[in-house]
């Protein structure tokens, strides 16, 4: 059959009044390399399939091919916009399976480290939500501040993005001098840009317009897909990890959860989901002005760590809470150097999975808020 | 009313006084798109607490021409499926609507390329033309994408036309002329002159101003959804259309659609300035007035014009396509047909 040919009949048995469109995996707004497959039928979103794996790197197998230590540094791959948070709940598992006890200085800079890179990860998720809305200046005020974070990190891990900081049982390397002061100046800048960005973006009109009511995740369906992080709490349901089950130190520090509240359209929907992540940078912020004052100035951050990595036959599961949700690992290990498999919960990839829920009915330009909303890193989904 | 053209007086009504008269604002448009796009550039920057371009000429101020030749020597890629002359023609057929509007704009006292008294209904007919460029290059690229954009644009430019067409002809009930020359020659004096308080005429006038200022800020809105500009740059929508109707363009085709979108910036700014803002007139009566500084206010006017839709630009997020027919039907016409009616009154029992 010619091609002329082939093509009249299945353009013939095609139904006129909708339309199928990839958007991705080269679109400008899945946030990485996303296919999903809409339906529209005019401008309206009847159908959504996300189709993943364009980024998928085998993590979970190249595990059983390293001794513990060599894993974390993939562990950073995971999350690549918040490493720090990633490489947290493995390094406790590590720890709690070979029973060690860490300095009491490591805590408090795990901690600082990881509400940095928290407060970094939201910077992102609201600027680019704020990019999919099609207001670029709030982007660029964010990545300006988000440098200044990223500077610290890279003077305490010397990486920028993919850090390899944390060690089971303690750290790569201590404090420099003058953290105190970069962290605090870093809390007071985030503070002053977040009230810029209220005006700019949060509060504007045309925003409100676009997120409000949109994209509406009912707190029932949000945990029945088992959503978590601020797309769980953007719902209404006050869960976080950090108070809910407690590790670490958080229980030395004073910080409220935020929740979405449904000020400017109905609870749960995408201005919520955003908003929850302004006020939890806010939280981090007070976190860190905490942490820095009680932080003891002496200890070793490196005393804590094994000459040898060699866990006893058992498996283990510890999850943290992540910037997008609570990211956990499952380890079992046989008594070698190697870990006999590694499991990762995805927060990303369980919440992508409420997309396809929340998004018919709704406009092609809503699809793109939603997505944004959600906070998605596709390294996370795919792994 | 004989039409004053330096030009002519010049030279006399020969072939090479034409071609002179018709290539004057051709090379306007291009120097005025290189310096709106360094505009753009800089201002983006500023707002954003950048630089902006520094390395290309002293304070990067050469960075526009460098894009243009970046341009030029882009490969220029047809989609295999597309349709080829649909294709090829669309870039220049918006290029040609955005140029053609330039016939009438009165640029000083002394020069209009041609002053034809329906000038208004010219502009506003020419204006139109690159809506059929916007549908050409969209269904032809044969790209869904391309197409939700140009389906979107259209819809945009047909709605936003009628509150701007309405806030155009309550002006030419007051001024009671089409002809534009005419209407800045009305406006001449103080300021408060312009049609965006009144126009002329005694005190009386005061209660028709608030009108005659809504009128300006209707047809400013309408023509930053005619232009494509955020909040109204739906149809090229880069979240959500990749680049809607010019996704498939390359090269110099491209920037045919980009030099359009600049010149049909300056269009509407100089329609705003000449119909409401007093066109060439110096605001200060006879102060800096005459046919040079005509040039001058005329292009600062329409400048600073410019200048808003670029602050805009990067101040606001996208309105989404519905609520953008909303504002269009709901919110602009019913406001412009007060506006209309009110000025129609003052002008019965004035």
């Amino acid at each position: 059959m010619s091609e002329k040919k082939r093509l009249d009949l299945e353009y013939s048995q095609l139904e006129s009044d909708r339309m199928r469109i990839n958007v991705g995996p080269q679109h400008p707004s899945t946030h990485g390399v996303l296919r999903l497959e809409v339906e529209i039928e005019g401008e309206i979103v009847t159908e959504v399939v996300p189709h993943l794996g364009y980024l998928h790197r085998s993590f979970e197998k190249h595990c059983e091919k390293m001794t513990y230590p060599q894993i974390i540094p993939y562990i950073d791959r995971i999350d690549y916009i918040a490493a720090m948070n990633n490489e947290w709940p493995y390094v406790m598992a590590m720890e709690k399976l070979m029973g060690i006890q860490i300095p009491e200085k490591v805590e408090f800079i795990r901690v600082i480290m990881a509400e940095l890179n928290r407060i970094a990860n939201h910077q992102i998720a609201v600027a680019t939500f704020g990019l999919d809305a099609g207001a670029f200046t709030p982007f660029l005020f964010f990545f300006r501040d988000r440098e200044y974070i990223i500077w610290i990190l890279e003077k305490m891990s010397g990486a920028r993005l993919l850090y390899n900081y944390f060690r089971i049982g303690g750290l790569a390397g201590d404090v420099y001098p003058g953290f105190k002061e970069d962290c605090l100046n870093i809390v007071k800048q985030v503070r002053k840009t977040n009230a810029e960005v209220m005006d700019l973006l949060i509060y504007n009109r045309i925003f409100i317009q676009r997120t409000a009511n949109v994209g509406i995740l009912p707190a029932d369906v949000a945990i029945n897909y088992a959503c978590s992080g601020p797309v769980l709490r953007g719902s209404g349901v006050k869960y976080d990890l950090r108070k809910d089950e407690t590790y670490s130190i958080y229980n030395r520090f004073d910080f409220d959860i935020p929740v979405g509240t449904g000020e400017v359209g109905t609870l749960g929907d995408c201005w919520d989901r955003n908003m929850v992540r302004v006020n939890e940078m806010e939280q981090s912020c007070r976190i860190i002005e905490q942490a820095i004052a009680q932080m003891p100035d002496e200890g070793d951050v490196q005393s804590a760590i094994p000459k040898r990595i060699k866990p006893p036959v058992g498996e283990v599961y510890m999850r943290a809470e992540n910037p997008k949700g609570d990211l956990g690992f499952y380890i079992v290990s046989n008594g070698t150097d190697k870990p006999e498999r590694v499991k990762a919960r995805g927060t990303s990839f369980v919440n992508l999975s409420v997309i396809p829920e929340i998004s018919k009915g709704y406009m092609f330009a809503d699809l793109i808020l939603i997505l944004g909303s959600i906070d998605i890193v596709l390294g996370e989904v795919d792994r | 009313m004989e039409n004053v053209n330096f030009i002519y007086d010049l030279l006399g009504k020969n072939f090479i006084a034409i071609i002179l008269v018709i290539s004057l604002p051709l090379m306007f448009v291009l120097v005025y798109a290189l310096a709106a796009i360094l505009a753009e550039l800089k201002v983006s920057a500023w707002i954003q607490e950048r630089l902006g371009p520094m390395r290309t000429g002293p304070w990067g101020i050469l960075q526009p021409i460098a894009e243009v030749v970046k341009l030029i020597q882009k490969e220029d890629i047809t989609p295999d499926k597309a349709n080829k002359p649909l294709y090829n023609l669309a870039p220049f057929i918006i290029f040609t609507g955005a140029y053609a509007a330039f016939a009438v704009i009165p640029f000083s006292e002394y020069f209009v390329p041609a002053g034809i008294n329906l000038g208004l209904f010219y502009v506003f007919a020419v204006g139109s033309i690159s809506a059929i460029g916007l549908v050409m290059g969209g269904w032809a690229s044969n790209n869904k994408y391309s197409l939700m954009g140009a389906m979107r644009s259209v819809a945009q430019l047909i709605s936003y036309e009628i509150p701007a067409a309405m806030a155009i002809l309550s002006i030419v009930v007051l001024a009671s002329t089409m002809n534009m020359q005419e209407i800045n020659k009305l406006q001449s004096g103080w300021f408060w002159n312009w049609f965006i308080f009144g126009g002329p005429g005694s005190i009386t006038k005061i209660w028709v101003i608030p009108f005659t200022i809504g009128l300006s800020l209707i047809y400013f809105i309408s023509s930053l959804a005619e232009t494509n500009r955020v909040p109204f740059d739906i149809p090229e929508g880069e979240s959500e259309l990749v680049a809607g109707f010019h996704t498939e363009y390359s090269g110099m085709k491209f920037a045919m659609f980009f030099f359009a979108e600049y010149a049909n910036m300056f269009i509407v700014a100089a329609i705003l300035a000449t119909i409401f803002l007093g066109g060439w007139n110096s605001p200060f009566d006879t102060f800096m007035q005459g046919p040079i500084w005509g040039a001058f206010w005329f292009i600062s006017k329409a400048f600073s014009v410019v200048f808003v839709q670029i602050w805009l630009r990067w101040t606001l997020p996208r309105f989404r396509v519905d609520q953008l027919m909303y504002v269009g039907w709901k919110v602009l016409l019913p406001i412009s047909f007060v506006c209309f009616l009110a000025v129609s009154l003052f002008v019965m029992l004035k």
